[in-house]
């Protein structure tokens, strides 16, 4: 799927962030077309954690902007964004790790039914909430652990369970930051065949070092280093291209 | 299997808590067949102090926000409550302009009015103060609450520093309240109520966004909960029923003390929590129960109760991890 036609659902315009006299990003522009997985990658220190900040709202620009499905949110908090459609995994799982594994799902689902000023009927006994906390339990192969508390699962299984509370979230945008980092080798392979199997259904920005997954999953990809774009593409343009090996690939890939 | 053990867990601690209903209840008429109902006022007072240590598990046990300033609430209903019933007794209004408010002598009226003034004040206060975080959170709230107690102190005609000794009591309904007993079954009921209500709405949606957003704040705004509004929230409800519970204790001591609104009774409200267990609800209730009756004991025995009262707070803390009541139940609450 190269280049779906269609309106861009997230856009990063002209970001700049400063840290004192560290410029972290400086005029980074990226678009994100409908079902689209694009990648972000880039040494350390190359800026993609502060990408992700500034995109999610979590980082205010000292220029630019973002714009979700051609609305402006540049000036909108985190949830304001999530209410639009934007859902984000973190570098370190966030989760509700003394809830049950279910609950953190049902957390999820429930702000797509009402807003959470409702005070009488226990969360749980919802039928319409359940049928759905099932379903995404199921999917992310979470249900046998589903009344345990999220404490308990494994970093890997964290991970499987924070995948699922965004997609039961239902949103546009998949901001994936860093998921396969501390995973062994199967666990990154099953969560490439995951994200694989999601490809098309949501646009992903996924920042990722295994470049293994990237060159799987990615149909552009966008170098950075030293807070710049210097490179942004079709895969097999970024793993010809000389600069970006220079920068970076050369370390990583067929070495 | 997990499932049953939850439902067994919850069977005991509903069956202790309904066990502790059957002694309160009991207590009136037990009391009096002992001659010894001038016990009933003490009580009362533990009642009192009961739902204002559980209303502050709102914020403290269920939002993960220390508030060290819940003395501005408690204290301010309690002179919500001495001022409408001083002015009813001089027969002069509360505030003549801009609007007129005379002074009530209807606990229909005084109930709801020390909560709605307490909940305006925290709403003000939590406003501000939930801009803030961990050690700024406790700090702005003690600076605001001192800043309550200080205003107070410089209004003369509520006695000052000396407090506000009344002379009226309130009638419920009309109806005079004649007697101990009425003074705490009124204490009773709300005390219950507020139990059933809170208990409720934190197993409800709310609840759960509120619990979550204690446990991890940055997933619940990546899932798009108006984390910030969901507080406020539960500080208003929180500082409204605080409120509430300095009414009665005003009514049943017949005395408004500036000591309500000091920094040490919203710490007295936090030990309670802590001892009988946060994020419970019931616990709360238990601490505020065993604290003032350790004190009362203990400063029946010796002028230096203070000292035997640390250290076994400490040991109770430090033995007791999850509270008094979690020891009880066995477990802790979830979430």
């Amino acid at each position: 799927m190269l280049r779906t036609p269609g309106e861009p659902v997230l856009e990063a315009r002209g970001l700049t962030r400063r840290f004192g006299s560290l410029v972290a990003v400086s005029e980074v522009s990226l678009d994100l077309l409908p079902g689209e997985c694009h990648a972000v990658i880039g040494p350390n220190g190359a800026g993609k954690s502060t990408l992700i900040g500034l995109i999610a709202g979590e980082l205010v620009p000292d220029a630019g902007t973002v714009l979700l499905g051609g609305e402006d949110v540049g000036r909108l908090d985190p949830a304001a964004r999530a209410r639009r459609g934007l859902g984000r995994t973190f570098q370190i799982a966030e989760l509700c790790l003394e809830f049950s594994v279910r609950r953190n799902v049902l957390l999820a689902v429930q702000p797509r039914f009402a807003g959470p000023f409702h005070f009488l009927r226990r969360a749980e006994r919802l039928s319409q909430l359940a049928a759905h906390v099932d379903a995404a339990l199921v999917s992310a192969g979470l249900i046998d652990r589903a009344d345990l508390p999220a404490a308990t699962l494994s970093h890997g299984e964290r991970r499987q369970l924070e995948l699922a509370v965004v997609l039961a979230s239902r949103p546009r945008v998949l901001l994936l930051d860093e998921p396969a980092a501390g995973l062994g080798p199967s666990e990154t392979e099953a969560l490439a065949n995951r994200l694989a199997a999601l490809k098309g259904r949501f646009a992903m920005l996924l920042v990722e070092h295994d470049m293994d997954t990237v060159f799987r999953l990615a149909d552009r990809i966008t170098v950075l280093a030293e807070g710049r774009v210097i490179a942004s593409g079709l895969p097999e343009d970024i793993r010809a291209d000389r600069t970006v090996r220079e920068a970076y690939l050369g370390e990583m890939v067929d070495a | 299997m997990a499932e049953a053990q939850a439902t067994a867990r919850v069977g005991l601690d509903g069956v202790v808590a309904l066990c502790g209903l059957c002694l309160l209840a009991a207590a009136p008429p037990v009391l009096e067949h002992l001659q010894a109902d001038y016990l009933l006022p003490t009580l009362t007072r533990m009642l009192a102090y009961g739902l204002a240590a559980a209303a502050l598990d709102l914020v403290l046990g269920y939002g993960g926000l220390v508030s060290f300033g819940h003395g501005a609430f408690l204290g301010t209903g309690a002179y919500v409550a001495g001022a409408l019933l001083q002015h009813a007794s001089r027969g002069t209004p509360v505030l003549a302009w801009p609007i007129m408010v005379p002074g009530s002598t209807e606990a229909l009226v005084i109930l709801p009015a020390a909560a709605a003034v307490a909940g305006i004040l925290a709403f003000l206060i939590g406003a501000i103060s939930l801009r803030t975080r961990g050690v700024h959170f406790i700090m702005i709230t003690l600076a605001f609450a001192q800043l309550v107690y200080f205003l107070v102190l410089a209004v003369p005609e509520y006695g000052g520093t000396d407090g506000l000794m009344l002379s009226a009591r309130w009638r419920l309904a009309g109806l005079p309240v004649r007697g101990d007993a009425p003074r705490y079954w009124i204490a009773l009921v709300l005390l219950v109520l507020f139990l059933l209500a809170a208990r409720r709405a934190m197993e409800a949606r709310y609840g759960l966004a509120l619990r979550g957003a204690r446990q991890n704040e940055r997933r619940l705004l990546a899932l798009g909960y108006p984390v910030y509004a969901i507080r406020l929230l539960a500080f208003t409800a929180s500082g409204a029923c605080t409120g509430l519970a300095g009414a009665l204790l005003a009514d049943v001591a017949m005395f408004v003390s500036p000591d309500l609104l000091s920094w040490q009774r919203s710490g007295e409200l936090i030990i309670m929590v802590v001892l009988g267990g946060q994020g419970t609800l019931i616990g709360p209730v238990v601490g505020a129960f065993t604290l003032l009756a350790l004190e009362e004991e203990l400063s029946a025995l010796t002028e230096h109760w203070m000292l035997v009262l640390g250290p076994i707070l400490l040991l109770c803390v430090l033995l007791f991890r999850r509270g008094i009541w979690g020891q009880v139940i066995g477990a802790a609450y979830p979430g």
